[in-house]
């Protein structure tokens, strides 16, 4: 059965800004207009972003860097390794470190935050995106101690069995099974930081970097803010 | 290192020595990264200086 339109010249694009006739112009619509390339990878940034302030930030990211090829590595060749292989030892150090990193760098970033109040301007979700990230951290950290498979491991596990009960949550977060925990720590909250470290940066990228508080916006001094790097 | 660590306490604050030398410490790094001047970039828009290019 012959059918008209399959013969029919192809109709021309639709034009990005087109009414949306399909979810797919739709998304691409609203990825278009929400991240613009120019201030995804930008390559101007304003004057006040030059203070060792701003470093903090990056610096937790590079500990979760970190954290997370260590982690891969551990996952693959499992606590026998980690515990009695110099070379798994070096990695277990490598990812205990780097935690110690993350968390250090992720406190010096909030802490700059805090202080520039860097949710003014349309940043809250930006903001409340990071506490999230630093709660589920505390928890990921939390499971990783007890998921050492030692001593050390079962003492924090057995003291934190009274917190959890509780608290209430001992029914479904029990500490002293191993496997929902270790789970837990390798797979669920690793998605969930690292997605939600992924949305606080695009965030980042499409509001831009937060205004000194002295700095009031229509003066001459760039801002960042008015027009994409 | 399988020492039990000192504790210092004062009325209701209890802390270990390596927890205060830890914090401090950060205190300390927090306080230089906001008065250490920072290297200049090309990529930093100075005050007066158009982005426009």
């Amino acid at each position: 059965m012959t059918d008209a339109k399959a013969t029919a010249p192809a109709a021309p694009a639709a034009p990005a800004t087109a009414e949306p006739s399909s979810w797919t112009l739709s998304i691409r619509n609203r990825l278009e207009r929400g991240l613009p390339l120019a201030h995804l990878l930008p390559d101007r940034q304003p004057f006040y972003v030059g203070s060792w302030v701003y470093i903090f930030g990056v610096l937790a990211i590079g500990g979760l860097i970190w954290i997370m090829l260590s982690g891969c590595l551990l996952a693959f060749f499992g606590p026998q390794w980690w515990h009695q292989s110099s070379t798994g030892r070096f990695v277990n150090s490598i990812h205990l470190w780097s935690v110690q990193v993350f968390f250090i760098s992720m406190v010096l970033h909030l802490w700059g935050q805090y202080f520039m109040a860097s949710w003014r301007d349309g940043r809250a979700k930006t903001w409340m995106i990071g506490v999230v990230i630093f709660a589920f951290s505390i928890i990921a950290a939390f499971t990783g101690f007890i998921s050492q498979q030692n001593f050390d491991g079962q003492w924090i596990a057995i003291n934190a069995k009274d917190a959890t009960n509780a608290g209430g949550v001992g029914s479904f977060f029990n500490v002293l099974n191993f496997g929902q925990m270790y789970g837990l720590h390798i797979v669920l909250l690793p998605l969930m930081v690292l997605t939600l470290v992924a949305a606080h940066i695009v965030m980042v990228r499409i509001k831009g970097v937060v205004r000194p508080i002295e700095h009031k916006q229509g003066s001459a001094q760039p801002t960042g803010e008015e027009k994409p790097a | 290192m399988d020492a039990p660590a000192t504790y210092l306490s004062w009325n209701f604050i209890l802390i270990s020595i390596p927890n205060l030398i830890v914090i401090v410490g950060m205190i300390v790094v927090f306080a230089v990264a906001l008065i250490a001047p920072f290297p200049k970039h090309a990529e930093i828009v100075e005050p007066g200086e158009s982005r426009d290019d």
